[in-house]
């Protein structure tokens, strides 16, 4: 019993983190089209900017830097996608076209971030000293409670955000049906150039999160890449509240895979992933 | 012996049926007219007949057999070709080669590459589209693109053809043209199944005609029959009067 | 599929094309080493982008798996060769990847767009991580070494293995599957209903285009002395071939053999010259060549050739 709790504790606090590694992406690829091969860098940069911050002379807290790292992201994302993918828009004929060019420009971007980071940084193996011990009785990591709190706090921010704002509706109707929402008077590309720089934002805060849990490096993004791919076609791709709920399957899955031989963890995500696909394209959420 | 016959088709989508136990045959020769307010099922129909759906339940028997099972190539092979509804032609391949992609795989035996151009050549020709063979197709207007999706159909020497809305769209006289068409195909012995909305054509041109509405058959009979049937009188005012 | 009259410039084209190969036939007599080395680099990305474009180009299905069938030739290869004859081993890999892209591709036919994508992304990431969980268990190793082959006897291999390559892609997109292939492309339903047998076509054409990734992949083995699931099943191999294709532009087969010749020459000048920016360069380049030459070097050749001989470009 004690095991089950223990993996269904861990599962949820891991699953946290796997959902707001996910987010960014499913509003990426369900808004804007962009299979982001490059989410994970911006995860990275986000760890590194926090990274930096904490260690130098003003010491900043890694949750306060998260008030530099998600700006600074978004930016980043809103010029990518006002910029690169704007004309790959305009350069392709169908949405097709647009999807298969917008991976592997976003593959190029994985090569060009991680070659800037390994620049500033190396290669090698840091870690953010932050809230690690134990939180009595449950014996649960107190940072990965920080963390969990903040994926919740944002998400329900985000889900504000969609319902109620302006552009957070402009966003809805766009994902549902873009030539419409353009046709009602919604700038289509300021949308999905704000989208983008959310998705990357998401990353970027994750990325913050992250670097208080596990040792940081540059060539990190892979990994959360895929893990985000997977989460976003567990949910469903570009189903915001479908990532947070994949996100936790996929941390309980890894759990229990964890538990019986950890070696198998990336065996069982790919496994869970192509089985998923094959059964259920579409995800659970999915119609 | 019917050349196609469908037992009890039926096809839900959700909880919602779209097509709902419906029976029909089609004889050698005939031209079949499947009529009916918008959704009432008439393209779904043709997607149970050409195996782009399956009937659950429900039969459907072409020249004795049932091909209920079959893939979609293969019910082109046996015979039944079909257009459709919203155009669906190959954009990027000159026209002549749409064509000929009917010709070299739905026949149901070998030909050529020569013969295919040939036939490609004679169906183009029957279209009219010949002047415009070698451009590609996505530069054709809508109404020669629905003329090219026919001729592909015919290439592949089909018994049965299924005609989806081909006079959707155009003028009194593309009409007149389409009417002597589909009457010319006849003439060479293929049988037709069309889904129509332009009425005075379909009455003109069918021997027998079935109404669909919400999925059922609600009548079935000679165009002065049906035009009689008050059922179909009542569900078309109502459409007339929507749209 | 149409009987092409050989035109004089065809003539021309062909006798082009038989000089090179004899020119290249004759290259390790003349020069030894490094152009040797850099040529066997080159011909392999020119089968691997050929081969991505035979199923890919046509299809619209951006396949992600070349770095399964290469890298399952890296393993057959450290496995087989020396027991065996390198010729054996070189068709036994082309053989496993064929069959490994008939199962691949009969399970992923109903998927479409960016999840067939998506699919043989994961596909590789999971070959490369069940091969390194088997290693562990089986050899309690990590990588493994390959008895080796000389540097003119690779050359060799992977010259056949190119013209083999482009002879199968020349007579696929002549015949009539070609337009079998393009048609599933362009509309696959309509496809189906003009009497194309979708799934067939679709699996061993993939399948085929694996077959030679696999024997590229073995002998490229026999010239690294040790490997590793890492260096086998490289993410690089499934993008690079894609973007060589698109570089060179994918209207024809001269479009990818130039992009992989440039790219490959590229990589390996920038790898020498700027290791430390190696990826960065390379990066940018990438997305520029996406962004602004949309259908690749060929593309923009005709555009310009046709911008000099005064017409409007070259139809899009």
């Amino acid at each position: 019993m004690v095991v089950i709790r223990d993996i269904i504790i861990t599962g949820l606090l891991l699953g946290g983190i796997f959902a707001l590694v996910s987010v960014g992406l499913s509003l990426q690829y369900g808004v804007g089209r962009v299979m982001n091969v490059a989410h994970g860098e911006f995860i990275m940069i986000g760890s590194f900017v926090t990274f930096w911050l904490f260690g130098s002379t003003i010491h900043l807290d890694p949750l306060v830097s998260i008030l530099i790292t998600a700006p600074l992201t978004f930016v980043i994302g809103w010029i990518l996608h006002a910029t690169l993918f704007r004309r790959l828009m305009d350069t392709s004929p169908t949405l097709d076209v647009f999807e298969g060019k917008s991976m592997l420009a976003s593959f190029g971007l994985l090569y060009v971030v991680q070659n800037i980071a390994r620049i500033i940084w190396g290669s090698q193996n840091y870690q953010v000293m932050y809230l690690n011990r134990t939180v009595t009785g449950a014996q649960i990591p107190l940072n990965r409670l920080v963390a969990l709190g903040v994926v919740i706090v944002i998400g329900v921010v985000f889900y504000i955000f969609l319902a109620r704002t302006r552009m957070g509706k402009a966003i809805r109707a766009s994902s549902q049906d873009p030539t419409t929402a353009g046709l009602m008077g919604v700038n289509i590309n300021s949308v999905l150039a704000v989208c983008f720089g959310l998705g990357v934002a998401m990353a970027g805060i994750a990325g913050s999160l992250l670097s208080t849990l596990y040792a940081i490096q540059t060539s990190m993004g892979l990994q959360y890449t895929v893990i985000a791919m997977i989460v976003v076609v567990l949910g469903g791709l570009g189903s915001v509240s479908g990532a947070m709920i994949g996100g936790v399957v996929l941390g309980i899955v890894s759990q229990i895979v964890t538990y019986f031989q950890p070696t198998w963890t990336l065996i069982a995500y790919y496994l869970v992933f192509i089985l998923l696909l094959l059964v259920r394209p579409k995800g659970i959420m999915g119609k | 012996m019917h050349l196609l016959e469908g037992e009890g088709v039926t096809r839900y989508f959700g909880g919602l049926a779209a097509v709902s136990d419906v029976d029909f045959y089609v004889d050698q020769g005939e031209i079949l007219g499947l009529i009916g307010p918008n959704g009432a099922g008439k393209t779904t129909l043709f997607n149970l007949i050409s195996a782009a759906l399956k009937p659950k339940p429900g039969r459907i028997i072409f020249k004795g057999r049932d091909i209920t099972p079959l893939p979609a190539y293969k019910i082109c092979r046996l015979g039944i070709a079909r257009t459709f509804q919203t155009v669906k032609i190959f954009a990027d391949v000159p026209v002549i080669r749409n064509v000929m992609v009917g010709a070299l795989f739905g026949t149901g035996h070998y030909v050529s590459s020569a013969q295919a151009r040939k036939k490609a050549e004679e169906a183009l020709e029957f279209v009219d589209l010949t002047p415009l063979k070698d451009i590609p197709a996505g530069d054709l207007t809508l109404a020669q693109q629905k003329r090219l999706e026919m001729a592909r159909a015919i290439a592949s020497e089909p018994e049965l053809l299924l005609l989806d809305e081909l006079m959707a769209g155009l003028t009194p006289t593309e009409v007149t043209e389409a009417m002597s068409d589909v009457a010319q195909l006849r003439s060479r012995g293929i049988t037709v199944i069309m889904i129509e909305h332009v009425m005075q054509a379909i009455m003109k041109i069918s021997d027998r005609i079935i109404v669909l509405d919400y999925g059922k058959k609600i009548a079935e009979g000679t165009p002065e029959e049906v035009a009689a049937n008050p059922q179909v009188i009542e569900v078309y005012l109502g459409e007339e009067c929507d749209a | 599929m149409n009987i092409k009259r050989l035109t004089p410039a065809r003539w021309a084209a062909s006798g082009l094309l038989l000089v090179v190969f004899i020119v290249l036939s004759l290259l390790p007599t003349l020069t030894q080493g490094y152009l040797v080395t850099l040529l066997t680099d080159i011909l392999r990305y020119v089968v691997l982008t050929v081969g991505w474009m035979i199923f890919s180009g046509p299809t619209n299905y951006m396949s992600l798996a070349t770095a399964a069938f290469y890298g399952v030739g890296f393993y057959i290869a450290a496995v087989f060769n020396g027991p065996l004859p390198f010729v054996a081993v070189i068709i036994i890999a082309g053989a496993v990847s064929f069959v490994m892209a008939l199962v691949v591709g009969a399970l992923t036919l109903r998927l479409r767009g960016v999840y067939f994508a998506i699919f043989t992304f994961a596909l590789t990431l999971m070959v490369t991580s069940v091969v390194l969980e088997v290693e562990r268990v089986v050899t309690g190793t990590r990588g493994r070494f390959v008895v080796t082959e000389s540097t003119q006897t690779a050359y060799y291999a992977m010259l056949i293995v190119t013209i083999v390559t482009l002879v199968m892609a020349v007579l696929i997109r002549r015949s009539r599957y070609g337009l079998a292939l393009q048609s599933i492309g362009q509309y696959e339903e309509a496809a189906a209903h003009s009497g194309i047998n979708v799934v067939l076509t679709k699996v061993m054409v993939f399948a085929a285009s694996a077959f030679v990734m696999g024997m590229a992949g073995a002998i490229i083995a026999t010239r690294r002395t040790y490997i590793d699931p890492g260096i086998a099943f490289s993410l690089n191999t499934s993008f690079w071939p894609v973007l060589m294709a698109l570089f060179g532009g994918m209207g024809n087969l001269v479009g990818p053999v130039i992009g992989a010749a440039v790219f490959t020459y590229l990589g390996e000048l920038l790898l020498t010259r700027f290791p430390d920016l190696y990826m960065l360069i390379f990066g940018v380049v990438l997305i520029l060549a996406i962004a602004f030459m949309p259908r690749g070097i060929v593309g923009l050749a005709e555009q310009v050739w046709g911008k000099i001989r005064g017409g409007r470009g070259a139809p899009a």
